[in-house]
């Protein structure tokens, strides 16, 4: 007869097999992101296609934010300042690259050409370096409770969107491909905002790397919510303290969805800083707090905790505001009677905790084995 | 030194308002443990109301009676009492039990609606105005060589009285002793018999009569009311509020004297070092603080027992 | 839980039918407006104005939010000029085809100046664009109207940076560069400043730019400046800054910032017996300068795109019918929206088509045309070269002291 220890080695499976487990969803998110840009974006024409861009870069912020603020329980009012700082180094590293690279901004090479790549880089590299500034605060204030941690999160925004308000003009041409990279980080553009005037990589006929992040984001998030480590938050959330005793890390694994979420808030920056007709306006309306906040609504309402209730809520809120755009200066009054009114009437928001797929109509719909 | 002395005097100034905005976010969050984001808006509706008020009564114009500003004062004061009440009443009473991030929202929905609602033409209108002077610019004493203004001085002495009077309210009253039992522990204050609902809404009355004097006496010092979306009113809430979580949220004498902690700090430091980071100076107080001591100065960190 | 399952569902389905139902209106709007198909990026709109009945215009601008007042005044201003015209059509007295605005509110984000620009393009299927006041607004929607090749004309974005987006962005005020040449040389010749201290609003690109395009041309010429303070438009109070320049003892105060900033630093610098004179930018247009800063403003100077005390009977018809339609005096963003607007309603009319091509190449053309705020000419870098004035505040009106040529040097 065998321990268990024993046997832990031989139940486990082999490297391949479970890398050939895991690897499908990623596929099936690449194919959708392709079918995105070859099928829906051309289809739908480009009004359509810029709102479909800005609802994937809405569904990347509330389903990170998701992590902190549903998983965990934790309550960040940050998450714009994690935008900013990934955004600002992502949109540098292309800028700047492209021309220390190829002596000019345009956008080099079409779908998937050598400046996409450089995208890519800059995304990721952005969505470390959030996740860096993620760990700076995250590691002090999750000492903190609740409340006081959204007044650090708010807080670190604030003075991040300050500090770059500092910065130098953003420099061009001969300018640029002299300075060192050091330089370079500092000339942000100021109040202006970093933009690209030679053209953006994710316009709307070229939301590929938008959909890829957000498939990404969602096998995360979901298998994350599943995971040990996700239980481990859910735990915390319910009752830190229970969790404690029963020998959850609490602190660790408050950190980690701390840094998780700010590591895909960056990569929410750095795809809002490629999208057209869009600049990284340190302003409180871009950047701020009232980013912050607009990100919060999303969680909330679609349910804190819920994937899918994120998602809806970031196409609803996205696509709301643009369908009262002619109403003008009474368009703000509906939102926040629309606010109002949701809360009251539907606290738990629109999907609760539970996600698509728990809900009776769905299992009408697709009636799936008779379960429950 | 005569710098030195005007740097004071106007932290001062700053400083009582602060402490007056202050205290409506230190008592919501004490008895309800939410933050009111609203609260920063009910002052911008209280420098508001004065403003039309004093139009209202005629004394827009110059050469308004003595009378003119403690009557603006008290009106304004219970305007905005009431329209604290209601917000409470209407917006947040619903969501007692739900979870407090809900509230949260629904405190934004209200900032947001009284915001835009404020600036349609048939409310306050869409411009930025002067406020009228319902007091004198004209020095009243010099010290060291720095003029004090009637405004400034009246403003720092009536925050003061109205500290102390919340102090008197809240420490030597029935209703004070009824505030304090909710905000210590909600149910065991009502199976004691303390009507819980009213004693949150007279919170609420308190705290939107402070905020609205707070600014009414902001539209008096700086002479002009941004419009009613204004980055300025969530600023000048946001930093109260920072004071209020510095000096340890919950705590009355703590939200003062986080309040001039901040008015000290960022006049100070923005005359000596650089006006530049003059709000990153307010936060940097702020995490510097809870880092060192998580429930602010004045604040307990309450262990939680299983 | 049974109960409550129930309700989701039915509440997800309203949400998802209302949506499906939007859409449809939506897509059955643009198959019945527009008539055309996707254009592809870079071939221009061409697939969408219909060739009768009025052109459409957009203008994108904040109508809502705390910068509301700009888009409403501009906006004004752009109507005053389309109603003009097609009135001016139907009394037969102009040839041409009717014009038609569209204005879409962008709340003053920049997120939404993007969106809304993409949606008069490619929803509306305007034939160009105009918009906005922030320069920082220009840049993001400027960027989306390059990017489909339709011209946009910025009436009243100062920054350098708005028209280096592409040839496809115009402006028809002067930059901040040329205003503020003409403030030093004012400072400098008429003033006879020599040390000068500035205060200048960090949170406003337009206030910091403005600070630097100063102190150039002022410190080459001689001047000094013997401080130079930073502040934030949310914060009003300005002590700490006032109590440097009061020691720094200047002999003229130079405030590059908007109007109510201007002019609440005023009245606290007069409070603090600050008594040397202030000289400010076009951001100080407005009837609300003298209501916010009382006394305090009264005798100041600053540099404009016009004064309606101007005695040119450009200016005086305009004041006149401005003030008919609004009840208002038109500040200079009212001005400078109708002079864009005419500059592109002249500019379609001498068009050889509609094409966003041929369109930004006859709005690069325009030469001497004649505006309420001067006569513009649009230079190779799509800038206007146009001259300034520099205004002075006394009680209601402004008396124009002097105006500075375009080839100012």
């Amino acid at each position: 007869m065998k321990t268990l220890a024993q046997r832990v080695p031989e139940l486990t499976p082999g490297l391949l097999p479970t890398l050939g487990r895991s690897i499908w969803p990623f596929l099936a998110g690449f194919g959708f992101a392709y079918l995105m840009q070859v099928g829906i974006a051309p289809a739908v024409g480009e009004f359509y296609g810029s709102l479909l861009v800005n609802i994937g870069i809405a569904i990347v912020l509330a389903v990170s934010l998701n992590i902190v603020n549903g998983f965990a329980g934790q309550f960040s009012i940050g998450h714009a300042g994690f935008m900013l700082v990934g955004g600002n180094a992502a949109a540098a590293i292309v800028y700047y690259g492209s021309i220390k690279l190829w002596g000019s901004p345009e956008i080099h090479g079409g779908f998937l050409g050598p400046g996409e790549l450089l995208l890519v880089a800059g995304c990721v590299a952005g969505g470390l370096w959030a996740a860096f500034a993620g760990l700076i605060v995250g590691l002090p204030s999750l000492r903190l409770r609740g409340d006081y941690l959204a007044i650090v999160t708010l807080g670190f925004g604030e003075i991040m969107r300050v500090l770059v308000t500092q910065t130098g003009p953003q420099l061009r041409g001969k300018d640029a491909a002299e300075a060192s990279w050091f330089t370079l980080m500092t000339k942000l553009n100021g109040n202006l905002g970093f933009s690209n005037p030679q053209g953006a990589y994710l316009d709307p006929q070229n939301p590929f790397w938008v959909w890829v992040f957000v498939s990404i984001l969602l096998i995360v998030a979901y298998r994350l919510k599943s995971s040990t480590h996700g239980r481990a938050l859910l735990a915390v959330r319910e009752n830190e303290v229970a969790a404690e005793a029963m020998g959850v890390p609490t602190t660790r694994a408050k950190v980690s969805a701390f840094v998780l979420a700010a590591f895909f808030a960056g990569i929410g920056g750095a795809l809002f800083a490629h999208e057209l007709g869009s600049t990284l306006k340190p302003d409180p309306s871009t950047l701020g707090f009232q980013k912050s906040f607009d990100i919060v609504i999303m969680v909330v309402i679609g349910g804190m905790g819920s994937i899918t209730g994120a998602v809806l809520a970031a196409v609803i809120l996205t696509v709301m505001p643009e369908l009262f755009r002619e109403f003008d200066q009474y368009r703000m009054i509906v939102y926040a009677l629309a606010l109002i009114f949701m809360m009251i009437l539907r606290p738990q928001g629109l999907m609760g905790l539970r996600e698509l797929w728990d809900t009776s109509w769905w299992r009408r719909i697709f009636r799936r084995g008779g379960a429950s | 030194m005569s710098r030195l002395v005007d740097v004071f005097l106007h932290a001062l100034t700053q400083g009582s308002l602060y402490a007056l905005i202050a205290l409506g976010y230190t008592l919501v969050y004490g008895i309800l443990r939410f933050i009111n984001f609203a609260h920063s808006d009910v002052v911008m509706v209280g420098a508001w109301v004065s403003y039309t008020l004093a139009g209202v009564f005629g004394w827009a114009a110059t050469g308004s009676p003595a009378i003119a500003m403690p009557v603006v004062l008290i009106l304004t004061m219970g305007i905005c009492a009431v329209l604290g009440f209601t917000i409470e009443r209407l917006a947040y009473r619903p969501l007692r039990r739900a979870p407090r991030l809900n509230v949260l929202i629904t405190a934004i929905g209200v900032s947001l609606f009284l915001e835009h609602a404020g600036r349609l033409d048939a409310v306050f209108g869409p411009d930025p105005v002067s406020m009228p002077k319902l007091l004198s610019e004209e020095p009243l004493f010099h010290i060291a060589g720095v003029a004090v203004p009637i405004v400034d001085a009246t403003v720092v002495f009536l925050a003061i009285a109205l500290l102390l009077l919340l102090e008197w309210l809240v420490y030597r009253t029935k209703l004070g002793a009824a505030m304090r039992a909710v905000s210590f522990d909600e149910r065991t204050a009502s199976l004691m018999g303390i009507n819980v609902d009213r004693v949150v809404s007279i919170t609420f009355l308190i705290g939107s009569a402070l905020a609205a004097a707070g600014g009414m006496f902001y539209g008096l010092k700086y002479g002009q009311l941004d419009v009613t979306a204004g980055s300025v009113w969530v600023l000048l809430g946001l930093k109260a509020f920072v004071a209020a979580v510095v000096g340890g949220i919950g705590n009355i004498r703590g939200a003062v004297a986080g309040a001039f902690l901040i008015a000290f700090v960022e006049n100070f430091m923005a005359t000596y070092a650089s006006p530049a980071f003059q709000d990153a100076y307010v936060f940097a107080i702020l995490i510097i603080v809870l880092l060192v001591k998580p429930g602010g100065l004045f604040g307990s960190v309450t262990r939680e027992k299983v | 839980m049974n109960l409550c399952a129930w309700r989701t569902s039915k509440l997800v389905m309203t949400m998802a039918l209302a949506l499906v139902a939007t859409t449809a209106c939506n897509s059955k709007r643009n198959s019945s407006g527009g008539g055309g198909s996707d254009p592809t990026p870079g071939s221009g709109t061409g697939a969408g104005p219909a060739a009768t009945g009025p052109i459409l215009i957009g203008h994108f601008a904040s109508m809502s939010g705390a910068e509301a007042t700009f888009g409403q005044s501009t906006d004004n201003g752009v109507r005053l000029a389309m109603e003009e015209r097609n009135a001016a059509i139907d009394a037969g007295k102009l040839k041409g085809r009717k014009i038609e605005v569209k204005t879409l509110d962008d709340q003053g984000k920049t997120q939404e100046a993007g969106t809304a620009v993409n949606r008069l393009i490619n929803e509306d299927h305007v034939v160009a664009i105009l918009g906005e006041v922030a320069s920082g607004l220009s840049l993001a929607g400027g960027a989306v109207a390059q990017h489909y090749s339709v011209p946009m004309i910025s009436p009243s974005s100062t920054n350098p940076q708005v028209t280096q987006v592409g040839d496809m962005i115009f402006r028809v005020c002067f930059l901040d560069e040329f205003q503020g040449k003409v403030m030093a040389k004012f400072a400098k010749d008429e003033l006879k400043a020599t040390k000068v201290a500035i205060l200048f609003d960090q949170s406003q690109p337009y206030s910091q730019g403005l600070a630097d395009f100063f102190e150039k041309p002022f410190t080459e010429a001689g001047g000094t400046i013997v401080t130079r303070q930073a502040y934030n438009s949310s914060n009003p109070d300005v002590s700490a800054q006032l109590s440097s320049v009061k020691e720094a003892a200047p002999d003229l105060v130079v405030l590059p910032g908007y109007y109510t900033q201007a002019a609440n630093i005023a009245r606290q610098a007069r409070k603090l017996d600050i008594t040397v004179p202030f000289l400010g930018g076009d951001g100080w247009d407005s009837s609300k300068l003298e209501e916010i800063g009382g006394d305090a403003v009264q005798g100041s100077y600053y540099s404009n795109h016009y004064s309606p005390e101007e005695q040119s009977p450009v200016v005086q018809e305009f004041v006149k019918k401005y003030q008919a339609k609004y009840n208002q005096l038109p500040d200079g963003l009212a001005a400078l929206g109708y002079d864009a607007a005419n500059l592109l309603f002249q500019a379609i009319d001498k068009s050889p088509s509609l094409s966003g091509k041929d369109l930004a190449a006859t709005i690069a053309a325009s030469k001497d045309f004649v505006g309420v705020t001067g006569a513009i000419t649009i230079d190779p870098n799509r800038d206007a070269s146009k001259s300034a004035v520099v205004v002075q505040v006394d009680h209601g009106k402004r008396t124009p002291i002097k105006r500075y040529p375009a080839d100012l040097k």
